[in-house]
């Protein structure tokens, strides 16, 4: 039933005054796939998505959708629907009024508008929510309302600008869920913007992370959450452990051994790094393995600092032998003051070039 | 919900009371009692013995005097009209900020700093017959004859609106600009353009601020005195009620009379009130109602 999109693709700049705000920031998007930019606040991608939907002008730069210029047309000519954070429904208007509004722009009939704006509610799970106000509905039941909106006028593209960030956390789990299901099951093309690389990675079948107005990696979640191609990428997503290190000897497979400030740490990448080049090491809280095996490769021994208890496990910061600071997160009990050994496994490691776009400032 | 409060005044009921005493006071000895008194005064008529509505007959039986009704209500009802409808054309437009936005409020807001009577000279000076104004038409040749701008009707409506223009568009530009930008945005992207959100969002969101801005204006036309006599024709066509009771006051000494025509003003601004918001209940009912499932 939805008019669906082949490929949607941009290459935007924006300014305000002096200030870059998107820097050629270029994709492209195929029918019914699920989108989402990632980013820190400030990165750009609530503007990209404002001028996909044509609500600000670009500098510079493009849209087509399905070999059609379209970035000279005003919002209401695109056929777009966009969901907002804050919800912006139109609080002097009932829930009906508020689902109907872009029907009754199209003169649909009466008799029309009353069924599709029923089946809407049933869709979003509120059935006979027609005659409340937005001021008498929970922050979850507004973005409902918001969500059904957009969906009543069949959009070739869904945006949604964070729609999930003002709600609490047990009801952020439950919409992503619900989000999910309507976008596959209306076939859906939609972009997603968000900060949180949890909706990020668990919604998307792209995910494409920004930084101040770059494209830092575009992958499947898989890929940007496994091999995160630089710095901030993967600090941003979940790599807390960085050590500094020289490049000592580089395989073939992308095996790399360097040495780190009194360490010699095992890992794999995907970057050409030659002996001698200035990397830094990386690896999760989660796959640091603490008292396991006392030989082999990326053995270590640390002081344990704090333990925080976080309800399935604890997380630990200790102190390695090198100096360095170490997070990891275990189940074992530890005791602040203890020696411990804590094992890197070599194909839980990836090395990352120390310079360039993504580099950590 | 608020909670039903039961019991005793706590300690902070008292002490908000505490704090709250001065200003009642100030209202009772400067507001209520004189108002009072002003209604007491206009039912003892000077020249009769005891209580009687001899003021009031009078009033509704002098052409001169309740002719000035009617000059008063022309002079405020298009000049409110006026003032507010540029005041919404301009906040409208100005609501997601403008090039030189800070420069353009000050020089449309310095009014504000003078006084009615150095700006009423100013107008005098400015739009007279022998003024720059048409001093500059008549030597372009776009006029034959100076236009007569001053000590008439459209003097008077020049320095109201140049008195109240600054404080209704400043007022608007708040209320307007404090409309969350996403919902006309969202508004766009249903389909709705530049002037169907106008109409249909953010016009009955923007009524609440309309009316306040309408009454005000409307009160302060309304009393208009200053720049009715000094722009105007006081004995004429610019005689509005203030200057009636003034008259009555100062000229001819009769401060029952006078109150009287004074409490005869209040109630006439109280129905202007009255009428503003009953428009504006009409307003925003006709905005979602149009898109209700009647």
């Amino acid at each position: 039933m939805n008019e669906t999109i082949d490929s949607l693709r941009f290459r935007i700049t924006k300014r305000f005054g002096t200030k870059t705000v998107l820097q050629d920031f270029a994709l492209e998007v195929r029918g019914k796939q699920f989108i989402t930019c990632l980013g820190p606040s400030g990165c750009g991608k609530s503007t990209a998505l404002n001028i996909i939907a044509g609500l600000l002008p670009a500098t510079d730069g493009e849209v087509w959708i399905d070999g059609g210029r379209i970035d000279h047309l005003p919002p209401e000519k695109r056929g777009f629907g966009m969901v907002f954070q804050n919800y912006a429904l139109f609080p002097h208007m009932t829930v009906f009024a508020n689902i109907a509004f872009g029907l009754q722009l199209q003169h649909r009939p009466a008799a029309e508008i009353r069924e599709r704006v029923r089946e809407m509610l049933d869709l979003v799970q509120l059935p006979g929510f027609e005659d409340r106000y937005p001021g008498q509905l929970s922050g979850g039941q507004q973005q409902r309302i918001a969500i059904a909106r957009a969906l009543i006028l069949h959009p070739r593209l869904l945006l949604l600008d964070e729609p999930l960030s003002n709600l609490d956390a047990k009801l952020r789990i439950e919409m992503r869920a619900e989000i999910k299901h309507l976008h596959s099951n209306l076939g859906l093309t939609s972009i997603y913007v968000t900060h949180d690389q949890v909706e990020a990675l668990s919604l998307s079948d792209w995910v494409v992370v920004m930084r101040d107005g770059i494209l830092m990696q575009a992958g499947t979640p898989q890929d940007i959450h496994d091999q995160p191609r630089n710095l901030f990428v993967a600090d941003f997503m979940g790599f807390r452990n960085f050590f500094p290190a020289e490049v000592a000897t580089a395989g073939p497979e992308g095996e790399v051994e360097a040495a780190a400030s009194g360490m010699r740490i095992r890992g794999k990448t995907r970057h050409s790094l030659a002996p001698g080049a200035a990397a830094v090491a990386a690896i999760r809280p989660d796959d640091v393995v603490v008292g396991a095996a006392a030989s082999g490769p990326n053995v270590f021994r640390g002081k344990v600092d704090i333990v925080e208890y976080l309800g399935r496990e604890h997380e630990v910061i200790l102190t390695l032998e090198s100096g360095a600071r170490l997070w990891v997160h275990t189940q074992a009990h530890l005791t602040p003051g203890e020696f411990v050994p804590v094992v890197f496994p070599p194909e839980r490691v990836i090395f990352l070039p120390s310079e360039g776009p993504g580099g950590i400032a | 919900m608020r909670l039903r409060r039961t019991g005793e005044p706590s300690e902070l009921d008292l002490m908000a009371m505490a704090c709250l005493a001065p200003s009642l006071l100030y209202v009772l000895v400067m507001f209520i009692y004189p108002f009072l008194y002003g209604i007491y005064l206009s039912l003892r008529p000077l020249k009769l013995p005891g209580f009687s509505l001899a003021n009031y007959v009078a009033f509704f039986t002098d052409q001169y005097e309740y002719m000035t009704v009617s000059i008063t209500f022309r002079l405020a009802v298009p000049n409110t009209i006026v003032v507010v409808a540029c005041s919404l054309l301009l906040a409208y437009n100005m609501r997601r900020g403008i090039w030189l936005e800070r420069t353009i409020t000050t020089i449309l807001v310095l009014p504000i700093s003078l006084s009615v009577i150095l700006l009423g000279q100013g107008i005098l000076g400015f739009y007279g017959g022998r003024g720059w104004f048409n001093q500059l038409l008549v030597g372009l040749d776009l006029l034959e004859e100076p236009l007569v701008l001053t000590h008439n009707f459209i003097g008077v409506m020049i320095s109201l609106f140049m008195q109240q223009f600054p404080f209704c568009f400043l007022m608007l530009l708040g209320y307007i600009s404090g409309i969350d930008p996403s919902i006309e945005n969202s508004a766009r992207t249903l389909g709705a353009n530049p002037w169907t959100v106008f109409r249909r969002v953010m016009l009955p969101l923007i009524a609440p601020g309309l009316a306040i801005a309408f009454a005000l204006v409307f009160v302060m036309s309304f009393a208009t005195f200053p720049s009715a006599m000094l722009l105007g024709q006081p004995s004429g066509a610019t005689r509005t009620m203030a200057i009636a009771a003034y008259a009555q006051a100062f000229e001819q000494f009769d401060m029952s009379y006078a109150s009287a025509i004074a409490v005869l003003m209040g109630l006439f601004q109280l129905a202007g009130l009255l009428v503003i918001l009953l428009l504006r209940k009409r307003m925003v009912m006709a905005a979602t109602m149009g898109v209700g499932k009647r």
